[in-house]
């Protein structure tokens, strides 16, 4: 079915995209929205639940005062309005992974209202208008079990795991971002960086997209060049890497030029995105969608967070994570350049804290982004989500550099610590890793020049291009324990050619 | 008939605190009671032995002392028990355990009441009879033809049959107030708020209220003082003192109050033997040292219809949660079925006829489309019937009216005519939606020999009002008595 699409900058040219953009963001509270149960992740299935967030008959919720404070501290550093007066509102529908069949949301009365957030592209600043921040509860969690794909068809049955119904959820909605023209996948992965650092440094969520501790659901419509009539828009949700928000303008604002270019017309439906294929299918169709009979909570009293709490809160907010950044490249004397890769991996509080930690700001920004973001992209995650911490990638780099360990040596010691061996002294410990000495090289440069007697005439002869095979060969020996420079320099010594 | 069967709560409490009889004596008197006339009176869905006998137990060790401690209780089916099965009287609940218990309930075990056993209701507590229970319907022991009201039809028939001195019901439209009136007992339904609604099954949250079912008004009030209070784990909870109900009620004194009867309440409808009682009550009143005034709340007349609005509404989404998945009822699970055809197909075999017209009802009045129509407003009209009890709260200290148009009904006579069994409930509604308190006293027997109530409402968190005039009333017409005059059992 998959036509050739036509390209996105050719589509751009004709079409004008206006994105909308909503997020949810799981609160890092200690406990649920509406009762006590630990919001950890990663517990065994329906351990962290109780009558409240299991909606047994009776049971009533509370409202967790951090979520609030959370909730008002985002609105604050997102420029909203916070509202005096507001409430919770019932969206019924059912669905097995809700306890109570329905979910305790807000609908017209949210908790903060119009604001912004500045994004950066390519050196122009992008105001991306905030319509609405609301508090809600998460649902539990599907497993379809029996099908070939995990997914509900073909499935032979289905286990819910409510440990994350109840979680406070935020979701941050914005208004329709226009006049982006081909900037728009660039834009809306900017914004989502963006928010995931603003979030980060609030300290209110872990904002792990891969744990779906952030998710986004990426609205895009096209209407003709200078229009000024929005066209019909599709929705795709649970968008779950920062890349996958890029891949998920870009396919839609082709999928949609294509039946567009072809007289067709598009129908207002939720789609779902593939990481595979950087494709969306649809999912259910707006026009068959369920009336969610909001009404008014009745087992929740109103908010109305006090103007002079909000005051306090507000001088509480830590600097936005724009002009954090660049007080962070100045103080370590990173570039512009530098700065925005880190930006873009999403690794600036990461080669802070090893910093912090005692690496050295180059080697801390090497190890990050040459290595480590590559390991995250090869397992689909996140840089901050590696088995790594900040603090053990300074210890290694500190080894490296005081020789304890080769370049090869300390990337097989991070590897080993990815993989949950545990600490890098313990690793290097177990294994038996260590640079060789002295007199191991000199005994392996020896027999390098004795096994491979060709070679080494060549060197004697003034063939440094020669050297490789016998350096190759003493790595190879010594288990890659060895100095190569030093290799190469015992080998030149013995072989006149320094 | 034992003497222990008849005595009320307060003096069974004082003789079990004095040793003179043992709170399992108590307990076992009340229980071999059940098991002479429950068969006809059909109070209880589930009589826990084990429980009450152990529980007498830890009174009588002295474990718990208080104004109530070691006296037997009848707990309507709707307020969930640890262990103890709970149905709120619905085919859908059958078999379900609950791991957790009410804050009533862990108040009333802290106070050393001894619960004997859950109590026949109106399916998810939807009617004025307990017909609409998924079990059978609850009698009246003024009349076995007759209902003893509903929806706590179980709990008000079990205080007036002697099975218990005390009981517990819920009030969402006079599920309290009603059963009580009709059976010749006492109700009263506190303010919304008064008493934790954490482990009473939602019907309708914003209406719902737990209260006292007992013989005298005093009883009532110390039971009412046990279960009131704030709790953490109610958000719509008021963080404020119980008012002084069990002093109101020993004061008895209407002395210089100024009580309106409210024009609305009468015409109509109204059965004259009724009526009579309550001109009676009111003339009483007035010689008791009150003085009477005439007041007119309008928009009582639009209670009924927004309740039927609110209510139903507030149902459809409360009632969503059971759907076969975690408890309960579950039907059509061959393996094939999807979990959406298991869920209808469940709801479909586990709720009755009157519990599906109200969710449907619900459902329609919430839809897009006609919230505002419908939904939006039976609010605007619970706002105007709030601010009417405000203007007459603002001249008398309290209002009464009959409980009742009617005395009790016969079974069958209504089940079929949802606006004539709704009609029962056209004088305690009001109450619900301004979220004030309400209290039903025996005030006679009307024409037919049955009994009549006097509901009494006050300002929110006045409670205490509502007692001392009812004391006043029983003392003056030994209301308290009138249960020596319905036929033995």
């Amino acid at each position: 079915m998959t036509a050739t699409l036509p390209p996105y900058d050719d589509v751009l040219d004709r079409y004008d995209p206006v994105l909308g953009l909503e997020t949810h963001v799981e609160l890092g509270t200690v406990t649920k929205l509406f009762c006590g149960c630990s919001t950890a992740f990663g517990a065994d299935p329906n351990t962290q639940v109780c009558p409240v967030c299991l909606g047994l008959p009776g049971s009533l919720p509370v409202t967790n005062g951090a979520a609030i404070d959370y909730t008002v501290r985002i609105g604050l550093a997102l420029h909203c309005r916070i509202a005096e007066w507001c409430r919770f509102a019932r969206k019924n529908y059912f669905y097995p992974d809700m306890p109570k069949n329905f979910q305790v949301s807000q609908y017209d009365e949210p908790l903060c209202i119009d604001g912004y957030l500045d994004v950066d592209v390519d050196g122009e600043t992008f105001r991306i208008e905030i319509e609405r921040v609301h508090l809600e509860e998460d649902t539990g969690k599907s497993m379809h079990v029996g099908g070939s794909t995990g997914r509900i068809h073909g499935a032979t049955h289905s286990l819910v795991d409510y440990n994350r119904a109840g979680i406070p959820l935020v979701e941050i909605v914005t208004k329709p971002i226009a006049g982006i023209g081909h900037k728009a996948a660039a834009v809306a992965r900017a914004y989502v960086t963006e928010l995931r650092d603003l979030l980060r440094g609030l300290g209110v969520s872990d904002v792990r997209m891969e744990q779906g501790s952030l998710r986004c659901d990426v609205n895009v419509s096209l209407m003709p060049r200078g229009a000024t009539q929005f066209g019909t828009r599709s929705e795709t949700k649970n968008v779950n890497s920062l890349r996958s928000v890029e891949r998920a303008v870009r396919y839609e604002v082709e999928r949609q030029a294509s039946r567009l270019d072809a007289g067709e017309r598009i129908v207002q439906e939720t789609r779902h995105f593939h990481e595979d294929s950087g494709t969306t299918s649809p999912g259910r169709s707006k026009e068959e969608a369920q009336d969610y009979r909001y009404f008014p909570e009745p087992d929740l009293v109103p908010l109305a967070p006090a103007a002079d709490w909000v005051e306090q809160l507000r001088t509480t907010l830590p600097e936005p994570p724009s002009v954090a950044r660049k007080q962070f490249a100045t103080e370590h004397g990173f570039t512009e350049l530098e700065l925005t890769q880190m930006t873009n991996a999403g690794v600036v509080d990461l080669v802070r804290e090893t910093i912090a930690a005692g690496a050295a700001p180059g080697k801390a920004r090497g190890w990050w982004l040459g290595y480590l973001v590559g390991r995250a992209n090869d397992a689909g995650v996140e840089a901050m989500s590696l088995a790594i911490t900040p603090a053990q990638v300074a210890r290694v780099s500190a080894l490296e550099d005081d020789g304890t360990l080769t370049n090869k040596l300390a990337r097989q010691v991070v590897e080993a610590v990815l993989a949950g061996e545990g600490e890098p002294d313990a690793v290097i410990e177990a294994h038996g890793w260590k640079v060789a000495g002295e007199d191991e090289l000199v005994a392996a440069v020896d027999a390098a020049i004795a096994a491979n007697p060709d070679v080494a005439s060549k060197v004697r002869d003034g063939n440094q291009g020669a050297l490789g095979p016998l350096v190759g060969a003493v790595m190879k020996s010594t288990g890659g324990s060895a100095d190569a420079k030093r290799a190469r320099e015992l080998l030149l010594e013995r072989l006149g050619g320094a | 008939m034992n003497e222990l069967l008849t005595a009320t709560a307060t003096e069974l409490a004082a003789r079990i605190a004095s040793r003179e009889v043992s709170a399992v004596e108590v307990a076992q008197a009340h229980l071999a009671r059940i098991a002479e006339v429950d068969e006809k009176v059909h109070a209880f869905l589930h009589v826990d032995t084990g429980g009450a006998l152990a529980q007498a137990r830890r009174v009588d060790a002295g474990e718990i002392t208080g104004p109530l401690a070691g006296v037997p209780l009848a707990l309507k089916d709707v307020i969930v028990t640890k262990g103890v099965p709970t149905t709120a009287g619905s085919r859908i609940l059958e078999g379900w355990i609950p791991p957790y218990d009410a804050t009533i309930v862990e108040r009333m075990r802290a106070a050393g009441i001894v619960v004997l056993g859950k109590t026949n209701m109106d399916e998810f507590a939807m009617g004025s009879s307990t017909e609409h229970s998924a079990y059978g319907p609850s009698r009246n022991p003024w009349d076995l033809t007759r209902t003893p009201g509903g929806s706590g039809g179980g709990s008000s028939a079990a205080v007036a049959s002697y099975q218990a001195p005390l009981g517990i019901g819920t009030d969402t439209g006079g599920s309290i107030r009603q059963p009580a009136a009709v059976t010749g007992t006492v109700g009263a339904k506190p303010t919304y708020g008064g008493v934790s609604r954490y482990g009473l099954i939602a019907f309708s949250s914003s209406l719902d209220q737990a209260g006292p079912c007992a013989r005298t008004v005093l009883d009532a009030a110390l039971l009412h003082e046990v279960i009131g209070g704030h709790d953490p784990r109610d958000s719509t909870s008021i963080d404020a003192p119980v008012p002084p109900v069990v002093e109101a009620a020993r004061q008895a004194d209407v002395t210089g109050m100024r009580i309106g009867v409210v024009t609305q309440f009468k015409g109509d409808g109204y059965q004259p033997g009724v009526l009579a009682r309550f001109e009676e009550s009111v003339a009483l009143l007035e010689k008791l040292g009150a003085s009477i005034e005439e007041v007119s709340c309008p928009h009582f007349d639009y209670a009924l219809p927004a309740y039927y609005l609110i209510a139903p509404s507030e149902a459809s989404s409360n009632l969503a949660r059971y759907d076969a998945m975690r408890y309960g009822l579950r039907v059509g699970d061959d393996g094939d079925a999807s979990a959406e055809e298991v869920m209808a197909a469940t709801r479909d075999a586990g709720f009755g006829a009157e519990v599906k017209r109200r969710i449907i009802l619900g459902t329609y009045a919430l839809s897009a489309g006609y919230y505002d129509a419908y939904y939006g407003q039976a609010q605007k009209v619970r706002t105007l019937i709030t601010r009417d009890f405000a203007s007459a709260f603002e001249r008398v200290d309290v209002l009464v009216s009959p409980t009742t148009p009617t005395t009790a009904f016969t079974l069958g006579e209504r089940v079929d005519d949802p606006m004539a069994m709704y009609l029962a409930d056209l004088c305690t509604i009001p109450s619900n939606l301004y979220g004030g308190p309400g209290l039903s006293v025996p005030c006679g027997l009307s024409d037919d020999g049955l009994p009549v109530g006097l509901q009494i409402m006050a300002p929110v968190q006045a409670d205490d009002r509502m007692y001392r005039v009812a004391a006043a009333v029983e003392a003056a017409l030994g209301s308290d008595k009138l249960l020596e005059k319905a036929p033995r059992l």
